[in-house]
């Protein structure tokens, strides 16, 4: 299990490469990489504030759940915080399993609870203002699935 | 008691300091609101509606209801919106 909070930038393609290779005995590899997303070309950047401390504690709690449900190799969970400009990557999941359907079902549990169940909120700033994400409804009741 | 009270995104915000520290008898956490909002107007803007609330009671997320029986730090903020 590797799980990172960082404020510096990662290469996705060089961590799943990196990860792909220390998870020995795998038959899959799921990865999940999430941007920052600008909406009609107005968002100048966006910040991203967590609670340190709770939300490494939050991750690892995540991610050892998703060892519990699944037969996982290995598990790598990436999270930036800080000010991230459009295009950049905020954060990653990636999940190894003997087998896709356990890679996939974890990978997609990862991201629903770390969605909601993590300290981080995003900020978004545009030319004309600032304003916090909300969450979603959908991001709640996608809990329920599992 | 003393607890230390941490305010993350809007709620910070709003209070104006990211935390402070707390000299108080509340027994939970709707105590420990209650008090809050007596301190001023940013604070009784700040939880004027706890259902924009979530609270953690030492880096574990949990209720208004809950007890603050040996709890050291208090974390309010907005829903999460990660990944």
């Amino acid at each position: 299990m590797d799980i990172r909070v960082q404020a510096e930038p990662f290469d996705y393609g060089t961590e799943c490469n990196a990860f792909t290779a220390s998870a020995p005995g795998a038959g899959a590899v799921v990865s999940f990489c999430g941007i920052v997303r600008d909406a009609g070309g107005q968002l100048a950047r966006m910040e991203i504030e967590h609670y340190p401390g709770m939300t490494e504690r939050a991750l690892n709690d995540i991610a050892t759940q998703a060892g519990e449900r699944w037969d996982l190799t290995e598990v790598l969970i990436i999270h930036r915080h800080g000010p991230l400009a459009p295009g950049e990557t905020i954060m990653m999941v990636a999940t190894a399993s003997r087998h896709r359907a356990e890679a996939f079902a974890a990978a997609e549990f990862l991201m629903d609870y770390l969605k909601s169940r993590a300290p981080f909120w995003k900020k978004e700033i545009t030319a004309t203002g600032e304003a916090w994400v909300e969450a979603a409804e959908r991001d709640e009741t996608a809990l329920k699935r599992w | 008691m003393t607890i230390t009270i941490l305010y993350f995104a809007w709620l910070r915000e709003r209070i104006g300091e990211p935390r402070e520290t707390l000299q108080t008898e509340a027994r939970s956490v709707s105590a420990l609101v209650d008090e809050l909002r007596a301190k001023g107007e940013r604070y009784a803007l700040a939880f004027s509606d706890l259902a924009a609330v979530r609270v953690a009671l030492d880096q574990e997320l949990s209720d208004f209801d809950a007890p603050l029986d040996g709890v050291r730090e208090v974390a309010f903020f907005p829903p999460m919106t990660g990944g």
